[in-house]
């Protein structure tokens, strides 16, 4: 419990430091951003968005920074991301909870399979070294090694077309509207494979490498010997001796690949133009949308925290010494 | 603490003794690196990373056109005058890639050695003082590992206003040094209780003398790990930043292509030579580096060879597989053995 403790509060520190961050941020946007925003959008903003804006940008010139810092606190607890300019003048955080099940339904899925996957081949790989297993290791270097948008861009060229069954581009087809119904989800599903199998090949490769090196460290333990010695099945002392002390770093490296998962998804999502926050994110940087921009930021690192501590709980759950000291 | 003298002359027994290995050192420390280079992986890892550095120094002279000079060729194949064929401006998609090495390499390295003397800093100097300094330094790497930092690249690099490549390098270096930082922690906490530390704290050195001449040598293979993984790291950002169009674009790199490519349909037209190309360099580029760590990995570690063939087929036609820590005895007795010998665990493992 302490453990657990220990965690959320590092995970509300990390939090507020990422607050903090995307704070000064646009702090350090050179010249007067929001003048030239004005004059982009002539006569479109409200006063109220307008001040909305320099409170975001830092240009209020008769406020401290700190009170600048408590304004910025009040408008997020308010859930007030600001407005965005692409799709004026729909609030940020409207936009944002648009697209963001789409990219946790993406990444949850593709990455707890890619997880799993990737294990389970890495105890293969660890366990039957100079089997077949081996000839894993090079593929995965080389596909680990792929950027994920390139991979995306060779599964659109080479498997879609005009009579495949992939689509090339969105969330679901032409002429749907978003519903729970037979027509939604099974549309929903097929635009979401490729993107998926993207991510899955890319990601796993990672899961592979890391399960079997330590598949392979563990499998020269002296437990290990005495299991064996014990006369147990060879599948026993792979599967409940070995692989689970494997899994360990595993579990704990889940938290490291994350990020970078996430970070790959959201280019995955741009070549596919699929309706995530990744396409959000491409939109708002081609017309600088700053605050749709920040906001994105905020939603994934904090998306990524609450991911970090659902994979801590595993840990916690898997590793008895954590739970040792009540 | 003082050590009388008499008992630091028996430490180093005898000036002269010393004179040999002085002369055999060379030599060992010869093979020792030979045996780092004649590990196949690290050893192909490094050719090819070897070719990409020439190409980034002379790619920008020996490449056929310039990358901008547009041509009457537009979006045509591959052919002899374009090896790689063109664009939709009739730029030489070859010289393309051939000039864009040069900024890739860059930012790759540059942001590299940013992100180690970082790491080096911030991991070895918390695991070395340990107590307030370590709590500080780890919180501070931990926030990092967490924020996802491509997101994060993306971002800051988007507020600049001109995002030059060394700016980009920086930015990249600033924001990956976490994991190497928290590894080399862990590494250093586990050398800080060694004998030879105590020993050159006990004569007196200086804090910083220790660091950088007791632990810095034990540290060199985990540095060089990490400088690899995060040179890998920083030209998939660079170029994934190019891709989606926030860096300056006035210099070209594998990004900047893909995002032509991408940007006017070079996948409606099926004019593959406009992307493959340029992916397949990161990727290969990407290989090796990693098969430089995996060399550096074996290295350290030799557990983790792959070994080579490990089923054996026995003259009566049974298979066997080896495994660390096992010597399978085969006799044709179907007696059980009784072992005498100090081997810990002999173990029959016929499979079929």
């Amino acid at each position: 419990m302490k453990y657990f403790l220990q965690r959320v509060a590092f995970y509300l520190f990390t939090a507020w430091a990422a607050i903090t961050l995307n704070f000064f941020i646009p702090r350090m946007v050179p010249g007067d951003p929001v003048q030239a925003l004005i004059t982009k959008f002539q006569g479109q903003l409200s006063s109220k968005a307008i001040e909305s804006l320099y409170v975001l940008f830092g240009l209020d010139k008769d406020k401290s920074v700190w009170q600048e810092y408590l304004d910025y606190w009040n408008q997020l607890f308010h859930g007030d991301l600001g407005l965005s300019f692409t799709f004026f003048p729909t609030p940020v955080s409207e936009i944002i909870s648009s697209s963001l099940p789409w990219t946790l339904t993406l990444v949850g899925i593709t990455t707890v399979i890619s997880f799993f996957l990737g294990t389970g081949l890495g105890v293969l790989a660890g366990w039957r070294r100079g089997s077949w297993a081996d000839g894993l290791l090079p593929v995965t270097t080389f596909l680990s090694s792929v950027p994920y948008f390139w991979l995306g861009i060779i599964a659109i060229y080479l498997l879609t077309g005009p009579d495949s069954f992939f689509p090339s581009s969105g969330g679901f087809g032409s002429g749907l509207v978003p519903a729970w119904d037979q027509y939604f989800i099974p549309s929903a599903i097929q635009h979401s494979l490729l993107p998926a199998l993207t991510i899955l090949i890319s990601s796993v490769s990672g899961w592979i490498l890391s399960m079997r090196n330590m598949m392979v460290t563990v499998s020269s333990e002296d437990y290990i010997t005495v299991a064996h010695a014990k006369g147990l099945s060879d599948r026993r002392v792979a599967l409940s001796y070995a692989a689970r002390n494997a899994l360990l770093p595993n579990v704990s490296g889940f938290a490291l690949s994350l990020g970078f998962i996430v970070g790959g998804t959201l280019l995955v999502e741009i070549v596919f133009s699929y309706p995530g926050v990744g396409f959000q994110l491409f939109q708002a940087l081609g017309a600088q949308d700053y605050p749709l921009m920040q906001g994105i930021f905020l939603i994934i690192t904090i998306s990524v925290l609450v991911a970090n501590l659902i994979a801590d709980v595993a840990y916690l759950l898997l590793d008895p010494r954590t739970r040792k000291e009540g | 603490m003082t050590i009388p003298t008499s008992s630091l002359e028996q430490v180093i027994p005898g000036q002269g003794s010393m004179a040999q290995p002085e002369a055999g050192k060379p030599t060992k420390a010869k093979r020792q690196r030979f045996r780092f280079i004649s590990n196949k992986k690290a050893a192909a890892g490094l050719i090819i990373l070897g070719i990409y550095v020439v190409v980034a120094i002379i790619g920008p002279w020996v490449a056929p056109y310039d990358p901008d000079a547009r041509g009457n060729d537009l979006v045509q194949p591959p052919s002899g005058a374009h090896w790689l064929g063109t664009t939709h401006l009739g730029q030489d998609v070859f010289s393309q890639l051939l000039s864009g090495t040069r900024s890739v390499m860059f930012v790759g390295f540059f942001a590299g050695i940013v992100a180690t003397v970082l790491s080096v800093l911030i991991g070895v100097t918390a695991g070395y003082l340990g107590g307030r300094t370590d709590e500080g330094l780890s919180a501070l790497s931990n926030v990092f590992l967490v924020i996802p930092a491509l997101p994060l690249i993306i971002i800051i690099t988007s507020t600049l206003e001109s995002a030059e490549d060394w700016l980009i390098a920086l930015v990249i270096g600033f924001t990956s040094w976490s994991w190497n930082a928290r590894v080399l922690r862990a590494q250093t906490l586990s050398l800080r209780r060694r004998d030879f530390v105590d020993a050159s704290r006990a004569t007196g050195e200086k804090t910083w003398r220790v660091i950088v001449f007791e632990l810095m040598p034990n540290l060199t293979a985990v540095i060089a790990s990490g400088f690899v993984g995060t040179v890998i790291f920083a030209v998939l950002s660079e170029i994934t930043l190019a891709f989606i169009g926030v860096t300056s674009g006035t210099t070209w790199n594998w990004g900047t292509i893909l995002f032509w490519a991408q940007g006017q349909q070079a996948l409606a037209q099926e004019a593959w030579w406009w992307f493959i190309p340029a992916g397949l360099a990161i990727a290969i580029l990407g290989t090796a580096l990693s098969l430089i760590n995996f060399g550096i990995d074996e290295f350290v570690s030799p557990r983790l060879r792959s070994v080579g063939k490990t089923k054996i087929k026995t003259v009566d036609g049974r298979t066997v597989r080896m495994r660390i820590g096992f010597t399978p005895v085969l006799s044709r007795s179907a007696a059980p053995h009784t072992h005498a010998s100090p081997t810990p665990v002999i173990r029959k493992e016929v499979t079929q």
